[in-house]
Formats: C-alpha cells, sequence, structure tokens
C-alpha cells in the first residue's frame, strides 16, 4: 500500500492508485493524483470530475465509460461529450482515469 | 440484430445479509455492455431490494439501493415485480422507490421502469426469456 502526499499529509491509495477512503478526497489531492497521471486539470477536466462525483453521490456507482459519455453528451453538449474529446482529455480512459482523480473507486466491469 | 437475447436476471433474496442482491445488480451492469435485452425480476424477498428509505448504517455496509436508479443510463428498463409477493409481505408499489428511464424512442420520455406482475404473469415472463440467471 502506498500513499500521496498533500498538504503535509499522506492519502493511502491501492497498487492502481485509486484512493482507499473516498472521505479522504479533496481538491488538492484531485491535483496530486492528477500530476501522477501526467494531466494538467484544465476547467473541461473538472467539469468532468465533478460530473462524476455527483454521479456518484446519486447512484452509488462510477459509470462504465459509454454511460459517462452518454450522460456528458446530455450535459455538456456533443462537442465534450464525444469518445475522441474524452480520449484527449483522459489518455488512458475517461472513465478509468477520472474516477482515479475523482477520489471514486474503479468503474464496476472496469477490468 | 438477430443474435440479441433475453436475459432475465431473477432477485429472490433480500438487498443484505447475503451477497446475492449486490453481486445480481454488478452482472447486470457488467453485462450490459454486451447490448443484449435484459430484464429484471423481483420475487419472494427479493422485492425488498427495491425499497425506499433503506438506511444500512446499522450495519455497515453500503446502502445500494440507488444503484438500480441508474439502470436506466445502461438501457435497463424492465424491472418486473411480483404482486403476490409484495403482498405477502405487507408491501405494495407504494414502498418501492421510484425508478424512471428515458425512453428514446419517444422523445426521451420519462417513464417508470417498475412493472408490477402478478405470479401468473410472472411465469409468462420468464418462459419467454433465452436466458434466466437466478440470484
Amino acid at each position: 500500500m502506498s500513499a500521496y502526499s498533500v498538504n503535509g499529509q499522506t492519502v493511502e491509495h491501492d497498487e492502481e492508485g485509486y484512493i482507499t477512503n473516498l472521505s479522504d478526497w479533496s481538491k488538492d489531492l484531485a491535483e496530486v493524483i492528477a500530476k501522477e497521471e501526467n494531466i494538467d486539470m484544465t476547467e473541461e477536466h473538472w467539469a468532468v470530475v465533478n460530473f462524476l462525483r455527483e454521479y456518484y453521490d446519486e447512484y452509488q456507482i462510477a459509470p462504465a465509460v459509454r454511460v459517462l459519455i452518454k450522460a456528458i453528451k446530455k450535459s455538456m453538449g456533443p462537442e465534450v461529450g464525444n469518445n475522441k474529446y474524452m480520449y484527449e482529455l483522459f489518455p488512458y480512459g475517461p472513465a478509468k482515469q477520472a474516477c482515479k482523480i475523482a477520489g471514486l473507486p474503479k468503474p464496476t466491469g472496469c477490468v | 440484430m438477430s443474435d440479441v437475447k433475453k436475459f432475465l436476471y431473477v432477485n429472490r433474496k433480500a438487498p443484505y445479509g447475503t451477497i446475492y442482491a449486490l453481486e445480481s445488480l454488478e452482472v447486470v451492469l457488467i453485462g450490459a455492455a454486451f447490448e443484449q435485452d435484459v430484464s429484471l425480476a423481483f420475487l419472494d424477498d427479493g422485492v425488498f431490494q427495491l425499497t425506499k428509505g433503506q438506511k444500512t448504517d446499522g450495519i455497515g455496509v453500503k446502502n445500494f439501493s440507488p444503484t438500480f436508479r441508474a439502470l436506466g443510463d445502461y438501457e435497463v428498463t424492465k424491472l418486473y415485480v411480483e404482486k403476490e409477493s409484495l403482498e405477502e409481505r405487507g408491501l405494495t408499489e407504494d414502498d418501492l422507490q421510484e425508478i424512471m428511464y428515458e425512453d428514446e424512442d419517444d422523445d426521451w420520455e420519462e417513464k417508470p421502469s417498475i412493472r408490477i406482475v402478478s405470479r401468473a404473469e410472472m411465469a409468462d415472463v420468464m418462459a419467454d426469456q433465452d436466458v434466466v440467471l437466478s440470484f
């Protein structure tokens, strides 16, 4: 088990980088995780991350990538909610990487 | 598409105490990626899975009942609940949470996913399937 370091505190994560305790999440931690993933957080990244956190809060699951993109398309429009753009934002998979930054568990069915 | 099969996931157990209910829901969510015709059936103590106002703090497990409301996003829109099972447990449709889906073929109108059926109708639902998975 290793840990992220944020503002002098340590936050444990699993072997893939997903944080162990969901309540440890903060915006500063998200920036730290993003850095490890080689992502510079822009407004668009934040929009996706915030969307995922809201989805989890409401339904208690991280959505599958297909569901995520469809939902983003509905709430933020087709210029954001499409495969190409989402993979530009999160090259290693929008659901996988964005969930990690959002402090959520790995999406169900994601291997 | 001709290779679409009708899958029915049958849920007979109470939501907590065993892992069956949660496992069933996870299999449904994972299986949804295969774009089959998926339905869920709730009978016996399985009807308790859909009750509203579940609070699990006291037993230290996650309340996964809100996840049923995400099923519409996964195009799982048929949740059959057996009327007799509800009645035998002193429950009515009003005790179940509201689960809606947006109908793509009807201008995204919101429609209820839960369908209350009699025991005889449930038998017909089951007979109509290609694959029945029991939890």
